[in-house]
């Protein structure tokens, strides 16, 4: 159900819920954080460069974690990294959402076995709504992740249901 | 320390340093880097590096890995935007420790696949230090050439960044049909966005006023402290392993080694060492047309020796990479798995002479010295 479906004919007038209105205008301008960890950022970066424009979805990077909604954690998570990461997941206000993008971030990657100093998933320190698999994952592949992410904004209710 | 200054009316100001901390999260330090800076209002008084936020414990894994091969992976993510470059030094390497002789072909393609990736990697450097100074275009216009490199390279193993196409001994694929066309192409193309550039960022005024005369590296302290590639290049030292230290096939073509003149300031400043990296885009050029020229024929796979167990011993084997010279230093006990691996890679040596070169300057430009060294948070941190 977009949003201009009960579109009156002859005026500016617009009827939907407050929660179609809200989820319509987070999902339209999720501001990315701009911070790479490792080659998953190159992807990042080719993804929000000429070729694939991850700007037309809306998705602006910002360098501060404060002006953020969206932290793409695009690489190895290192146990040194691993409380950085937390400080600034906790510095983005709320509504958040993380993307974990490639194999090291999902579950540690190729690093999983022997890796001493490698966080075996970044779902240990902060919560993950979209994973993104591969190492590196195509700029395609984390553009679908982000439609997912849209879509997942788009079903959320603001109003709990009681039982 | 506490000082003491005059202001130009006569009165006294009690100034006192700072410590502030540049990233692990910061645009400019080009991955996880940590600087940490004491500075005297606006003056950078000394740069403390903190590295570490990236040890993938490459070393470690090699000694883990049950073969040679398995190996190579992990070479690819350790300087993850020039992984051909990475995986010729260390197959290099390995073959002198195997002291095995490889195909003319395969050598040929590993040189073509090098420049490629030697251009791929210095338009990311170039298009990130246009961000560094604050100019957003000329990124957009130096992604639009790479994905054109990237599909070449797509083409020919089916990856975009970390390819594990150089084999010890040989190659995984050969190059499909339709590569020669498509690359002949690119250089005409290329060769024309070079000067796009050139006229879009080299000699734009703002740009040069940003990164002349800033973090000037005089070439003494550049050769003390054992800096490589466009960084000592940029001082103006004549020094590249591809010309002095022939390696592969290097010595049969006809290109030239590009320094820093200081054209626009002094010799040895950031816009040396970037303007060195734009002609070398040029000289890869030349270097991939010779190439293809003579490219011989044959098999790519012939000397892939079916089960790699060297005898014991030691090798150390370097190639000049984008950021300069990229060494391995392989032991082995006679046994499949490495006894053990060292890596020396360039950008870690490159990122010490930081705080030389920037005591005294802006935090500003401090951006554009980062910038300038062109450093590769895996390669450092390994």
């Amino acid at each position: 159900m977009g949003l201009l479906d009960k579109q009156f004919e002859d005026g500016n007038i617009v009827i939907t819920s407050l929660d179609n209105l809200m989820n319509w205008a987070r999902l339209s301008s999720l501001w990315q954080m701009q911070f790479g960890l490792a080659c998953c950022a190159i992807e990042m970066m080719a993804a929000s460069a000429s070729n694939f424009d991850m700007m037309r979805f809306g998705v602006i990077p910002r360098a501060t974690p404060r002006q953020c909604d969206v932290m793409i954690v695009s690489g190895t998570v290192t146990l040194k990294m691993a409380s950085r990461i937390k400080r600034l997941y906790d510095q983005m206000s709320e509504p958040r959402y993380v993307i974990s993008m490639g194999s090291c971030s999902n579950c540690g990657g190729p690093y999983w076995e022997h890796g001493y100093h490698v966080l075996k998933g970044v779902d240990r320190i902060i919560p993950v709504d979209v994973y993104v698999p591969g190492c590196p994952p195509r700029p395609e592949a984390l553009l679908e992740g982000l439609i997912k992410l849209q879509e997942k904004v788009r079903n959320y209710s603001s109003v709990k249901s009681v039982a | 320390m506490e000082t003491i200054t005059k202001t130009s009316h006569g009165r006294t100001l009690r100034t006192e340093e700072m410590v502030i901390n540049m990233g692990p999260q910061h645009p400019s330090t080009h991955g996880v880097l940590r600087l940490e800076l004491v500075v005297d209002g606006e003056i950078v008084i000394d740069v403390i590096p903190h590295i570490g936020y990236l040890h993938r414990c490459f070393e470690k894994h090699s000694e883990q890995m049950t073969n040679y091969q398995q190996v190579i992976p992990y070479v690819d993510r350790m300087d993850y935007v020039a992984s051909m470059n990475s995986e010729l030094s260390f197959a290099i390497a390995a073959e002198k420790l195997l002291k095995i002789q490889i195909p003319e072909r395969v050598d040929y393609i590993r040189v073509i696949m090098c420049e490629l990736q030697r251009i791929a990697s210095h338009l990311i450097a170039i298009g990130t230090y246009g961000i560094d100074i604050g100019a957003f275009t000329p990124f957009l216009f130096c992604f639009r050439d790479r994905e054109r490199i990237l599909d070449l390279f797509e083409m020919t193993c089916g990856a975009r960044l970390l390819y594990n196409y150089i084999w010890i001994g040989g190659l995984s694929h050969d190059l499909p049909q339709q590569f020669i066309p498509t690359l002949k192409e690119f250089i005409v193309d290329f060769r024309k966005n070079i000067k796009e550039l050139n006229d879009l960022l080299s000699f734009n005024h703002i740009f040069i006023k940003r990164t002349a005369n800033i973090g000037v590296l005089p070439a003494d302290v550049a050769i003390n402290y054992g800096c490589s590639g466009p960084m000592l290049r940029g001082s103006g030292v004549k020094w590249d392993l591809r010309k002095d230290e022939p390696y592969s096939v290097y010595n049969k073509f006809d290109f030239e080694v590009c320094v820093g003149k200081g054209e626009v300031g002094t010799l040895g400043d950031c816009w040396d060492r970037y303007i060195v990296r734009v002609d070398e885009m040029e000289q890869s050029l030349r270097i991939i047309e010779q190439a293809i020229q003579t490219l011989p024929e044959g098999n790519v796979q012939s000397a892939v020796p079916k089960r790699i167990r060297p005898n014991p011993g030691e090798a150390y084997a370097r190639a000049e990479s984008p950021r300069g010279e990229l060494g391995f230093y392989i032991m082995s006990d006679g046994t499949g798995t490495p006894y053990r691996i060292k890596a020396r890679s360039p950008a870690f040596v490159n990122l010490s002479i930081i705080s030389e070169i920037s005591r005294g300057c802006m935090i500003a430009d401090l951006c554009a010295i980062t910038g300038s060294v062109d450093i590769v948070l895996g390669e450092v941190d390994r």
